[in-house]
C-alpha cells in the first residue's frame, strides 16, 4: 500500500494553508486593536501625568500686623479675607527688584496663582502666631508658569501669541536660579472642585457627584432588576404578555442614553419637580438606563442554572419560593452582581443623559449628599476639554485617567466578587 | 410505619396492597400526547420497574406520581392517580405535602452545592421535621446510614456534597430523599451514569430499602429491572403494553412487543 495517508496531499496542503492564514488574520486583528489601545493610553498618560504635579514659588512673606490685622482682633473671617496681595508682591520684588512700575508689578504678581491670597488667608487663620514674622511660603504658580516649568510652552514662539511674555519668562528663570521654584504633588486636584483657573481646579466634586449618582443608581436598579429577572425567569408563565415584556426590555437596552435623559427631564424634573442638577435625579436616570442591562444579564445567569437544581429542591417538597431563594438566587448571585457592576461601570462613563438633567454646571462646591448640585466625572472631562485655557488640557487627560482607574477598579471588583462567591455545581 | 397499614384497601394481583393507583392517565406536552390511557397499580413495599425504549414515556409517567410535571408549562394531565385513596390531582391537594410523602431521585445525581450535612438536612429543615439540633443530626445520620453512605462520609459531613464520587452523590441524593421520611421513592434511571460497582451498591441498597419504602424505578437496563424489581411495567410509544410479575414478564411475556423488547429486537 502507498503511504499517502502520511504525506501531504494537495488538498491537505490547502487546508493547512487556510488554517494558518486564518490564524494570521486573528493575530493581525488583535495587534491592531492592542496598538490602538496603547496609542490611546500613551496619549492620555503623556498629556495627563503632568497634572499630578504642580509648580510652587517660594516667596518670603512678611506677615505684617498692620496689613493683616491692624486692630489685633484675630477674628478668623478677617484674617482669611485680609489683603495679602501687597505682601506677596513685596516678597516677589525682593527677588525681582526691577519690577517697580504699576504695569510691571501687575505682571509680576500674575506669576502666582490667583488663589494664592486665599491660600495664605487659610494658613494665617489656622496659625495666627505667624503674624509679625517673615517666612518663606510656597505658593502655587499660575497655570502659565506651571506649563512653562513643565516645558509645555515653546519659547521660540512669537511673543505676541504667548500669554507668558519674554519679561515673565526672564523673571521665572530668575526665581528658578534662586531656588525659589519647585514642583510638588498636586493635592488640590484631588481635594477641590472645579475652578476657572486650571491650577486651582480639582476633580473631587465631580468624583463625589459620580459616586452619589452611582449609589442612587445601584439602590434603585439592583433590587428592581434582580426582582424583575427572578420573577420573569422563575415565576411568570411563558405567554404572549411575557414575550412582549421580554422584547421590550431588550429594546430598552438599545435605546440611546440621551433619550433616557430627556425622559428624566420630562418626568423627574418637570412632572415630579425633583431638584435639578442633583445626583438624585442623575442616579434615577442612570438607573433607568442600567435596568435593562441588569435584567438581561440576570436572566441569562438564571437560565444557565441547571434544571436539576430546581428538580432536586422541588422533589423534596420545597415550594417555588423556597427553591428560588434557597438555591437558585444564591447560585445566581455572583453572576447577577457582575452584571450589575458592569452595567454600573457603563453608567459611570455616561454623559449624555446627565447633560439633559442639568448636571453639566460649573460646580465649585463639593457635594455632600444626593440632593446637592453636582456634576460627574465624564461631564467634568467634557467641560474641561471645552475650556480655552491651555492648563485644562493636562487636567482633562488627568481626569480621564481617574475615570479609567475607577472603571478598572469596578471591573476588578466584579471579577473578585465572582471568584469569591462562585460555587460549583 | 403503622399508619401505612391502614391504607390497605384493595388487593392487587401479586398479593400486596397498591399504595398508588393510576387510572386512565393521559399526558400531553402541548399537542403531543406522551402517555396514552395508562392504568397501573403500585404495590406497597415492593419495587416496581418501568421499562421501555427511550422516549416511550416512562419517565413522564413516573413524574406524574409526585406532580413534578407541574413545573413544565406545556404539560397537561388527565385521568386519575390516587395515593392512599386520595386523588393527588385534586385541587385541595397541597403539592408540597404530596412531595414530602413521595420522594424522588433523579437520573443525574444533583446534590445541592452545600455540605453533605446540609444536603440531607435541607428536607427536614423546610418541613420542620426536627425539634432540635440534636434531633436534626440524628435524622441526617440515620438517613445517611439507610442510604449506606454514613461510613464513607462520617468524618467529612461538612465537605461539599459535590466533592463525592458519582455513586456516592447518588446515594447522598437517596439519603436526602429518605430524610423527609416519604412512603414512596421514585427513581428516574438512578444508575444510568454510574459504573457497575456503584450500580450494584445502589441495587443492594434498594433491596434493603423496600422493607420500609415503596420504590418505583425507571430503568433502561432490563437486567436491572430483572434483578431488583418484583413488578415490571413495559411501556412503548406512550402506551403501557404489559405489566405484572417481573418473573413472568421476563420469562413468559403475554405480548409480542414485550417479547421483542426484552429479546433486544426493538428499542
Amino acid at each position: 500500500m502507498p503511504d499517502y495517508l502520511l504525506t501531504t496531499s494537495p488538498q491537505m496542503a490547502k487546508r493547512h494553508k487556510r488554517h494558518s492564514r486564518f490564524q494570521w488574520y486573528g493575530r493581525v486583528a488583535i495587534a491592531i486593536s492592542i496598538s490602538f489601545m496603547v496609542l490611546m493610553f500613551t496619549a492620555i498618560f503623556a498629556r495627563g501625568l503632568g497634572a499630578f504635579q504642580k509648580t510652587m514659588i517660594g516667596v518670603d512673606v512678611e506677615f505684617a500686623q498692620s496689613v493683616i490685622d491692624p486692630q489685633g482682633t484675630r477674628v478668623q473671617v478677617d484674617l482669611k479675607q485680609a489683603n495679602y496681595k501687597p505682601l506677596i508682591l513685596t516678597g516677589l520684588q525682593e527677588v525681582v527688584p526691577d519690577a517697580t512700575e504699576r504695569k510691571a508689578r501687575n505682571r509680576l504678581y500674575k506669576l502666582v496663582s490667583g488663589g494664592a491670597v486665599f491660600d495664605l488667608g487659610e494658613r494665617v487663620a489656622a496659625n495666627p502666631n505667624m503674624i509679625g514674622t517673615t517666612k518663606r511660603v510656597w505658593i502655587a504658580a499660575s497655570s502659565e508658569v506651571d506649563l512653562y516649568i513643565k516645558g509645555k510652552i515653546d519659547e521660540n514662539l512669537d511673543e505676541a501669541v504667548r500669554r507668558l511674555k519674554d519679561q515673565d519668562i526672564a523673571w521665572v528663570n530668575q526665581l528658578k536660579a534662586e531656588g525659589r521654584v519647585k514642583k510638588k504633588f498636586n493635592r488640590v486636584f484631588f481635594t477641590s472642585g472645579d475652578s476657572r483657573a486650571p491650577e486651582m481646579a480639582g476633580i473631587l466634586s465631580a468624583a463625589l457627584g459620580s459616586f452619589f449618582s452611582l449609589l442612587v443608581c445601584f439602590l434603585i436598579a439592583f433590587p428592581l432588576g434582580i426582582l424583575t429577572a427572578v420573577y420573569l425567569e422563575e415565576y411568570a408563565k411563558k405567554n404572549r404578555l411575557t414575550n412582549l415584556i421580554e422584547v421590550n426590555i431588550n429594546n430598552l437596552a438599545a435605546v440611546p442614553s440621551i433619550v433616557f435623559g430627556l425622559l428624566g427631564l420630562a418626568v423627574f424634573l418637570n412632572f415630579f419637580n425633583l431638584p435639578r442638577s442633583t445626583p438624585l435625579v442623575g442616579g434615577m436616570v442612570l438607573a433607568l438606563m442600567t435596568l435593562p442591562t441588569i435584567i438581561i444579564a440576570s436572566r441569562s445567569i438564571l437560565r444557565s442554572i441547571p434544571q436539576s437544581t430546581r428538580d432536586a429542591a422541588m422533589g423534596l417538597g420545597a415550594s417555588k419560593t423556597q427553591t428560588t431563594f434557597h438555591h437558585i438566587v444564591p447560585l445566581a448571585m455572583p453572576g447577577m452582581l457582575t452584571g450589575t457592576i458592569l452595567g454600573m461601570a457603563r453608567a459611570l462613563g455616561e454623559t449624555a443623559p446627565l447633560l439633559m438633567i442639568g448636571m453639566v454646571a460649573f460646580i465649585v462646591d463639593v457635594p455632600k449628599g444626593v440632593t446637592d448640585v453636582a456634576t460627574s466625572l465624564p461631564v467634568q472631562i467634557f467641560l474641561w476639554a471645552d475650556s480655552p485655557e491651555k492648563g485644562f488640557v493636562e487636567l482633562t487627560s488627568a481626569a480621564i485617567m481617574v475615570l479609567l482607574m475607577f472603571l478598572i477598579l469596578m471591573n476588578l471588583f466584579a471579577v473578585y466578587l465572582r471568584r469569591r462567591l462562585e460555587r460549583r455545581w | 410505619m403503622e399508619k401505612n397499614m391502614t391504607y390497605k384497601t384493595a388487593v392487587s394481583t401479586n398479593g400486596s396492597a397498591p399504595i398508588m393507583t393510576a387510572n386512565g392517565v393521559d399526558v400531553y406536552y402541548g399537542k403531543k400526547q406522551a402517555i396514552k390511557n395508562v392504568s397501573l397499580d403500585i404495590p406497597e413495599n415492593q419495587i416496581t420497574a418501568l421499562i421501555g425504549p427511550s422516549g416511550c414515556g416512562k419517565s413522564t409517567f413516573l413524574r406524574c406520581f409526585n406532580r413534578m410535571n407541574d413545573t413544565i408549562d406545556s404539560c397537561r394531565i388527565s385521568g386519575d392517580i390516587k395515593f392512599a385513596g386520595q386523588d393527588i390531582y385534586d385541587s385541595k391537594v397541597d403539592v408540597v405535602a404530596l412531595r414530602s410523602r413521595i420522594g424522588m431521585v433523579f437520573q443525574k445525581a444533583n446534590p445541592f452545592p452545600k455540605s453533605i450535612f446540609d444536603n440531607v438536612a435541607y428536607g427536614p429543615r423546610i418541613h420542620g421535621l426536627s425539634e432540635s439540633k440534636d434531633h436534626l443530626e440524628d435524622i441526617v445520620i440515620t438517613s445517611l446510614r439507610r442510604a449506606g453512605l454514613y461510613d464513607e462520609v462520617s468524618d467529612r459531613l461538612n465537605e461539599p456534597g459535590t466533592s463525592l464520587s458519582g455513586g456516592q452523590q447518588q446515594r447522598l441524593c437517596i439519603a436526602r430523599a429518605i430524610a423527609v421520611d416519604p412512603q414512596i421513592i421514585l427513581m428516574d434511571e438512578p444508575c444510568s451514569a454510574l459504573d457497575p460497582i456503584a450500580t450494584a451498591i445502589i441495587e443492594n441498597l434498594m433491596d434493603s430499602m423496600k422493607e420500609k419504602y415503596t420504590i418505583v424505578i425507571v430503568t433502561h437496563s432490563m437486567q436491572q429491572a430483572a434483578r431488583v424489581s418484583q413488578q415490571t411495567a413495559f411501556f412503548h410509544l406512550g402506551e403501557l403494553v404489559e405489566s405484572g410479575d417481573t418473573e413472568s414478564i421476563f420469562t413468559n411475556p403475554a405480548q409480542e412487543r414485550t417479547q421483542n423488547y426484552i429479546s433486544g429486537r426493538i428499542g
